[in-house]
């Protein structure tokens, strides 16, 4: 902890969020969707948020991000507070978010034209990040002409290219096939490596959490809390062999019984009393006389 | 002068290898091509390339000809031959269908007894059809339609993206647009008549009136149809208001809003013939209808054809312009490749 705050100093990309809430809806139809979570992505660090479906996960990134503004607590960037979405922050969503009308070279420079940067110095800062991803020779293709693969490849870079403090990622391989997903998160080790930014990365997905963080933060089901915060030992970089040492079979082991509980809690109540085995014979109406 | 031979030798053989040449070869063969440029210098010519001025434009061409060609006959396929045959025996069924029912008159509930016969039609195209008033009449309708299109273009974009962007903008103007869309611009011809100073004013506003609503709608349309992710993704990558109008809204809704032009091109031909017939004086629509008070049949047939090939006409600029403006649309799930 000492370590992490004489980095701070030196290093931007502190994320802090405190005694966040989110509520939606007001009165009876009121949902707290995140309640009370504090947590913090120091500069360089690579966090995972992880957590069963609908437990306000991809809310506090939007917090984070600047598109919704919190209910209560607060979310600072270095010390300032998120007030709306800036090019301080990259984010890369779960659904490919490519412009289709431009190629992909003009997509990696969109923020930098947006900043008001020369065409000669985008262009050469796109070409760049490009030659990073692999995808320089697919320049001038428009995003409906790639995989969907090489399409999150080029938001990430799209994301970096603005040289922002943090990168914000939610979900982003969630749409892809289980080998690509794979060659991805190898991928984004290697960029997260290179830029050494914060990087907030949200998943459900354990074993991806894992392979890719240096900390979890494990949460419950509606209304989102914090539940665990685990530490992942493993040395970087990390390989794809990694996944078969035991250190990470333990790992996957401890989350998995973390997020059952909560997966169980996020369903119905009669599901959660008798658990998964009471499923299918007692849930559904037994007679006419239930449903009139 | 044996070495000019042998120079044109290599720029015909270069042709023939390289059916699309680039353009800097095209440059540096041309003097060798030339026969009134020095033998001497044309060895080299080809070699030091580098300080060479620009060609002599009549050289570059009988490269781009065979290129021209080669592209065209690449370009006769199995399936456009048999698309182009089947654009044949649509319209030639109509024109046979025309043929024999007033060959024959044939009178079946409906009665082809006054209707021109195709060659009768066909004759009145060559009295009139190079005559000063055929022509003056295409050309004010043409005149009534691009300046009725234009404005309505000019104020239903930006209105519709206006409209689809902003919540109070909305609010404030969809209640009238709401009321006003129904009315059919034909049904504005009396009241348009009222309201402007002159005849020509009124027809160009019934005309703007039938294209305007269409267009509007579908910016609208093209603005809400817009993926949120990608407004959210323009803001974190440091997108302005102003900015995120001309980058992202715009060009995200520009498909829809072509689909608005198009429409608004056909109702507008529909709402500009309709007024020329009732209030008009000149155009294509009043000639159409001058000819049927004169008893003119054939001249009744030549303005509907006219009518027909000058919409055709529009739409297919209006296309055109769309596939020049939007080429990732060939690409997009469900597109032409």
């Amino acid at each position: 902890m000492i370590m992490a705050t004489a980095m701070a100093e030196t290093q931007k990309g502190l994320i802090d969020v405190r005694d966040m809430g989110v509520t939606f809806g007001a009165n009876d139809n009121k949902i707290i969707a995140v309640d009370n979570v504090s947590l913090n992505v120091q500069p360089g660090e690579f966090v995972s948020l992880i957590g069963p479906s609908g437990c306000g996960k991809s809310t506090l990134l939007s917090i984070v991000a600047g598109f919704v503004k919190p209910t209560s607590g607060d979310a600072k960037l270095d010390g300032n507070a998120i007030t709306k979405p800036g090019s301080d922050r990259g984010v890369v969503f779960q659904q490919y978010s490519l412009f289709p009308w431009l190629s992909v070279r003009k997509n990696v420079e969109f923020g930098l034209k947006m900043a008001g940067l020369e065409q000669s110095k985008r262009n050469t800062t796109a070409r760049a990040l490009l030659d990073l991803a692999e995808l320089l020779s697919f320049e001038n293709h428009y995003p409906d002409q790639l995989s969907g693969g090489m399409k999150q490849r080029i938001g990430i870079v799209r994301a970096l290219a603005t040289s922002p403090q943090v990168l914000l990622m939610d979900e982003p391989f969630g749409a892809l096939d289980t080998q690509t997903r794979v060659v991805m998160q190898e991928i984004l080790t290697n960029i997260w490596q290179q830029f050494k930014i914060s990087v907030l990365f949200i998943t459900h997905d354990i074993e991806e959490s894992i392979f890719l963080s240096d900390r979890i933060y494990v949460m419950t089901a509606r209304p989102g809390r914090i539940k665990a915060e685990i530490k992942v030992p493993l040395p970087r970089p990390r390989r794809a062999e990694m996944t078969d040492t035991p250190e990470f079979m333990n790992l996957v082991q401890e989350l998995k019984g973390l997020i059952r509980e909560e997966s169980l809690a996020a369903m119905a109540p009669e599901i959660k009393d008798r658990g998964l085995s009471g499923f299918g014979m007692k849930v559904g109406p037994k007679g006419v006389g239930d449903i009139f | 002068m044996g070495s000019m031979a042998r120079a044109k030798v290599v720029a015909l053989s270069m042709v023939d290898k390289h059916p699309e040449p680039q353009p800097l070869l095209a440059v540096k063969l041309s003097p060798a091509e030339n026969p009134t440029a020095e033998a001497g210098a044309d060895a080299a010519a080809p070699i030091n390339s580098s300080a060479l001025p620009a060609p002599e434009p009549e050289v570059v061409p009988t490269v781009s000809l065979t290129k021209v060609f080669r592209n065209l006959l690449a370009q006769i396929t199995r399936e456009r031959i048999t698309t182009a045959a089947l654009a044949c025996v649509s319209i030639g069924a109509l024109f046979l269908f025309w043929y024999i029912g007033t060959k024959y008159r044939v009178e079946f509930y409906i009665r082809f007894k006054n209707v021109p016969t195709p060659y009768e039609v066909f004759q009145q195209l060559t009295q009139v059809g190079l005559s000063n008033k055929y022509l003056v009449n295409i050309a004010i309708s043409v005149r009534r339609i691009l300046l009725g299109f234009f404005i309505a273009m000019a104020i239903g974009v930006p209105l519709g993206l206006a409209i689809g962007k902003y919540q109070r903008v909305r609010d404030l103007f969809m209640p009238v647009v709401e009321i006003l869309r129904p009315i059919p611009a034909i049904a504005w011809v009396p009241m348009s008549i009222m309201l402007w100073p002159n005849n020509e004013a009124s027809i160009v506003f019934i005309t703007f009136i039938g294209a305007f609503f269409p267009i509007l709608l579908n910016t609208i349309h093209g603005v809400h149809s817009l993926d949120g992710v990608l407004i959210r993704a323009a803001k974190c990558l440091g997108a302005s208001e102003f900015r995120l109008f001309l980058n992202v809204i715009l060009p995200g809704s520009l498909p829809h809003i072509f689909t608005g032009l198009a429409v608004g091109m056909g109702v507008a031909w529909v709402s500009l013939i309709a007024a020329e017939m009732i209030s008009g004086q000149f155009g294509v629509g009043y000639f159409t209808w001058e000819a049927y008070s004169l008893v003119d049949y054939p001249a009744i047939v030549l303005g509907m054809i006219t009518i027909g090939f000058l919409g055709l006409a529009c739409s297919g600029i209006i296309r055109m312009v769309g596939s020049l403006l939007m080429p990732w649309l060939a690409f997009a799930p469900g597109g032409k490749r």
